[in-house]
């Protein structure tokens, strides 16, 4: 608790001087900084880093995808031995792939998407200076930093980065005699997990204290915008779930490196022999990684979905529809998230009958997610709707939530993910649904609240561009995709030349490969927008530039450390009064009038 | 050199896109903010319809292209897949309807109320009456799917008929390998430390009689049409998969814990080849589970034949045990049988 008082003596600080930015050096301002706005930032460039890396690994890994039988010299040039002779070899195409996933679903759809919007916008939208727990919450991004390190290494070594599938299913990830990848590199991707996983935890009981407990007078519960409430439900199904996995990680160094079997049984390796291992379970460790597995499916979609309805609401100048069923819908699909975990597992030999369980409790999460997008809908429904790049974006959202949602209903029923399961129907699903569909999320928040972040405006024009080549290419690359998964064709194949049933699609391929090197030439795009925008980008004259409600545009345009000066605003309404009586916004700040009318 | 030409055109058309975009910026400082809003928001309006049409006439081109070439074309090879097509096909009218309704309302409404100054918005904050339809229309529509697949999903998880046959299949880092139990019946006990690439695959137990007349075999494997069959599938490594997609199914195959999975096939490859008219079809057993650097070239091979024509394959051959004991072999060396069956005892 000492951490809290320290904070409350700085605020009143700040109430007392203004500001007090002299006393930061560059160190204590820019890295080892202890405001959350700051924070945040760090962990937006740092999960952008990512984004490129993760990004161009799926460029080289559909180069090879798409022209299996070229050879280009550069690669060689670029990955030595992993590129040898123009052409990427399994082991490195393997290496993409893993890193890829890993990279993609914690550092930036996790990481890059909580970690920065949770941090930046939860104590601005409750009002409160700064997070429960400053100190916690920087400690949570060098943490972050440190996996990011580690995982970075991880590519530098001899044998490899581990490239047994970002699920690491054991005994591949376990036994470094059956893929090279598993040696040294799966080491080093089970060091920086664990300190992802510590990072993680340090972020979510912050996120979760701090709106609990400090939020500003007036601010119930039921006044807080989506986005809070989004991003509360992700602090905690992280804070639950991500010590499971950590548990799994556990077992599975154990099994690595002391001898144990909790996940090895009846193993021989070639070129080895029999392993001594008895009376472990593979399965074990599936069940272990998915209780955190399917969570960290809403961990990634929730924070998009409260910044989405955020960006409806607003950019319709209307009120979102439902605010309860929203706040509702979000619980639901958070105590759902972690009973189906096992629908990842339908093709493992599971239970018959804890399968069917499992289909029942799967696709019942399609109702919560039903009455979202029809919440949606109904949001834009007679509105005035203002297209800036967010709103886009958010759109956009709805739209992919839409397909990618919908192929979910295809896979959660058991006796057609029998058919469906591990093929590129699976691919389609997930980059649509949670992959593409969070990443607008992302850009919507980060269009929206980049003049929060820097003070500045982004090129709307650039933006416009962005969104739009973005979402006609994602749905070029995904929706074909979804034939190749009708067709049987499985996921994680170097090369489909071999088989008589897979290899009508070349043609297919090299479309998808092309239109996804487009796609990432955009995101540069977007990234030059991003950086050029913070030195040189127009000053935000505005202090609410979008005419929104919500208490972070109080704030002044460059929020010093404290974020307001003098007190911290009173709220005396929900956060969506847009349009009402025919006033076109009305602030949370603003006491409730007279003659106002009820809703 | 056409790497650099090629970096070069994209930096060219980064720099260009880049002025147009600053160009945009100043002229609407000039025009007045407001003004150049409105216009930026009437072109992105139109885009939204623009994207509708474009993308429901892509939806409708890609399926033109792309249809043929997957499995829809095609019967299910086994019994029990016909009815994941048909499942298949229920959930695609079902998904398709909700697909095709709800983008055409999101761009529509995006288009139809985008910023207007003679609109007036609609304060409409709730209705408990939609909230409870969009609640319930769905929840019937998914116990209806629901019902559907597991009663599938129990006939395919349940117990096989009767008369099925049994073969064993078993994963090893890159290929498969195949045991029939012999004329006995029943297959011999296993244990993974016997494993020997030279002479026993699969550690068989060769003290247990039910082992010697076992019959293994690699690439192919033989089974009957219209006879169900149920697969017993292990590994001897690391996971793989038994990916059978003209018969619609999959299964895990791990190390440690047998699964199974039974199918009846209802054509042999050579009415396949006739059916699809390639001539080079087979059935192929992909394995669909990340299993290493080789996962992608983890073939094998099934051949569907007649009764007939599997019983003469079966014929010809030889129990595992003597390619192991090669001295054993009563047709390599015309020894008294009884002294083979002493020896064994």
């Amino acid at each position: 608790m000492s951490h809290e008082a320290v904070l409350h003596g700085d605020a009143h600080g700040h109430d007392d001087h203004g500001h007090h930015e002299h006393h930061d050096t560059f160190l204590t301002k820019y890295v080892f900084s202890q405001d959350h706005k700051m924070i945040a930032k760090q962990f937006l460039i740092t999960g952008m880093v990512w984004a490129v890396l993760g990004g161009l690994m799926s460029v080289l890994f559909r180069l090879q995808l798409g022209y299996p039988d070229s050879t280009f010299p550069f690669l060689e040039d670029l990955l030595g031995k992993w590129g040898k002779g123009g052409r990427i070899t399994p082991e490195a195409y393997y290496a993409l792939v893993t890193t890829h996933g890993t990279v993609l679903v914690f550092f930036v759809l996790t990481a890059g998407l909580s970690g920065t919007f949770a941090n930046f916008l939860i104590p601005l939208q409750v009002g409160a200076r700064d997070m429960a727990s400053p100190f916690m919450n920087m400690l949570s991004y060098w943490f972050f930093f440190a996996a990011s390190i580690v995982m970075l290494s991880s590519m530098f070594v001899e044998t490899g980065p581990f490239s047994g599938g970002w699920t690491a299913y054991p005994p591949l990830s376990a036994l470094g005699d059956a893929s090279p990848g598993s040696k040294t590199g799966m080491d080093l991707w089970l060091v920086s997990m664990a300190l992802f996983v510590v990072s993680s935890l340090l972020g979510g009981l912050n996120y979760i204290a701090t709106i609990l407990n400090m939020r500003t007078k007036g601010m119930s519960m039921t006044r807080l915008p989506l986005t809070i409430w989004a991003l509360f439900f992700t602090a905690v199904l992280g804070v639950l779930s991500f010590p499971v996995l950590f548990s799994g990680f556990i077992l599975l160094i154990f099994d690595r490196n002391f001898g144990t079997s909790f996940y090895l049984s009846d193993i021989f390796v070639n070129g080895v022999g029999a392993l001594p291992n008895e009376g472990g379970s593979a399965i074990l460790y599936q069940h272990l990684f998915w209780f955190l597995g399917h969570p960290e499916v809403y961990i990634i979609l929730l924070p998009a979905m409260g910044m989405v309805s955020e960006i409806l609401s607003i950019n319709s100048r209307k009120p979102i529809f439902g605010y309860m069923a929203m706040i509702g819908s979000l619980f639901a699909i958070a105590i759902l998230a972690f009973l189906v975990w096992a629908h990842h597992m339908f093709v493992t030999g599971l239970n018959p009958f804890l399968g069917s369980v499992f289909v029942l409790l799967t696709l019942l999460i399609a109702v919560p997610s039903a009455i979202k997008v029809f919440n949606w809908l109904t949001t834009l429904w007679r509105g005035n709707i203002r297209f800036t790049p967010a709103m886009l974006f958010a759109i956009g959202f709805v739209s992919l939530f839409i397909s990618g949602g919908l192929t979910g209903i295809w896979l959660g029923n058991s006796a057609l993910d029998i058919h469906l399961h591990d093929t590129y129907f699976v691919i389609a699903h997930f980059h649509i649904v949670m992959g593409v569909a969070s990443m607008f999320g992302m850009f919507a928040g980060i269009y929206h609240w980049f003049p929060k972040m820097y003070g500045k405006q982004l090129n709307n024009t650039l933006g416009y561009i962005h969104f739009w080549v973005t979402i006609a290419g994602a749905y070029l690359i995904f929706w074909p995709m979804h034939y190749e998964g009708l067709a049987g064709m499985p996921r994680r194949y170097y090369d489909f030349s071999i088989w008589e049933s897979f290899k009508q699609f070349g043609e297919l391929n090299k479309f998808i490969s092309l239109v996804s090197m487009i796609v990432f030439m955009v995101q540069l795009l977007f990234l030059f927008n991003f950086f050029y925008s913070i030195f040189k980008g127009r000053k935000l004259t505005k202090q609410n530039p979008w005419d929104a409600t919500t208490l972070e545009w109080t704030a002044p345009i460059n929020p010093g450390h404290g974020n307001w000066v003098g007190e911290i605003p009173e709220v005396h309404r929900w956060p969506y009064d847009y349009g009402k009586d025919g006033v076109d916004f009305i602030a949370q700040t603003t006491p409730v009038g007279a003659d106002e009318s009820q809703h | 050199m056409t790497m650099f030409l090629t970096i070069a055109v994209v930096v060219l058309i980064f720099v260009v896109i880049f002025q147009i975009a600053k160009a945009s910026e100043y002229v609407s400082v000039l025009k007045g903010e407001e003004v150049s809003r409105k216009q930026n928001n009437k072109i992105n309006g139109l885009l939204m319809v623009v994207f509708l049409v474009l993308g429901l006439v892509g939806v409708w081109y890609c399926n033109e292209l792309l249809y043929d070439k997957t499995l829809l074309v095609q019967d299910a090879a086994s019994v029990e897949g016909a009815r994941v097509d048909s499942m298949l096909w229920v959930t695609l009218a079902v998904t398709g309807i909700v697909f095709i309704a709800t983008q055409v309302i999101l761009f529509v409404f995006a288009y139809k109320y985008q910023e207007d100054t003679n609109r007036k918005v609609v304060f409409f904050a709730h209705s408990t009456k939609l909230e409870l339809i969009w609640t319930v229309i769905p929840a019937i529509a998914l116990t209806v799917l629901v019902v559907i697949g597991l009663r599938n999903w129990f006939l395919f998880t349940g117990e096989p008929p009767k008369n099925a046959m049994v073969v064993e299949v078993t994963g090893k880092q890159f290929g498969w390998i195949y045991r029939y139990p012999g004329k006995d019946g029943s297959f011999g006990k296993k244990y993974y430390k016997n494993i020997d690439n030279a002479s026993n695959t699969l550690g068989l137990l060769w003290d247990d009689e039910l082992a010697q007349d076992d019959i293994v075999m690699e690439q192919t494997v033989y089974l009957i049409k219209g006879k169900p069959v149920k697969l017993i599938l292990g590994s001897r490594d690391v996971i793989h998969d038994v990916g059978l997609s003209h018969f619609r199914l999959k299964m895990d195959a791990v190390p440690g814990i047998p699964t199974t999975m039974w199918f009846t096939p209802k054509y042999t490859t050579k009415e396949m080849k006739e059916l699809t008219g390639n001539p080079n079809f087979v059935y192929e057993i992909s394995c669909d589970q990340m299993c290493g650097n080789g996962h992608y070239s983890m073939k094998g091979v099934i051949e569907v034949v007649d009764q007939e024509e599997f019983d003469a394959i079966m014929a010809k051959q030889k129990p595992y045990y003597y390619s192991a004991f090669p001295e054993k072999d009563p047709s390599a060396a015309p020894a008294d049988t009884t002294v083979v069956a002493a020896v064994v005892k």
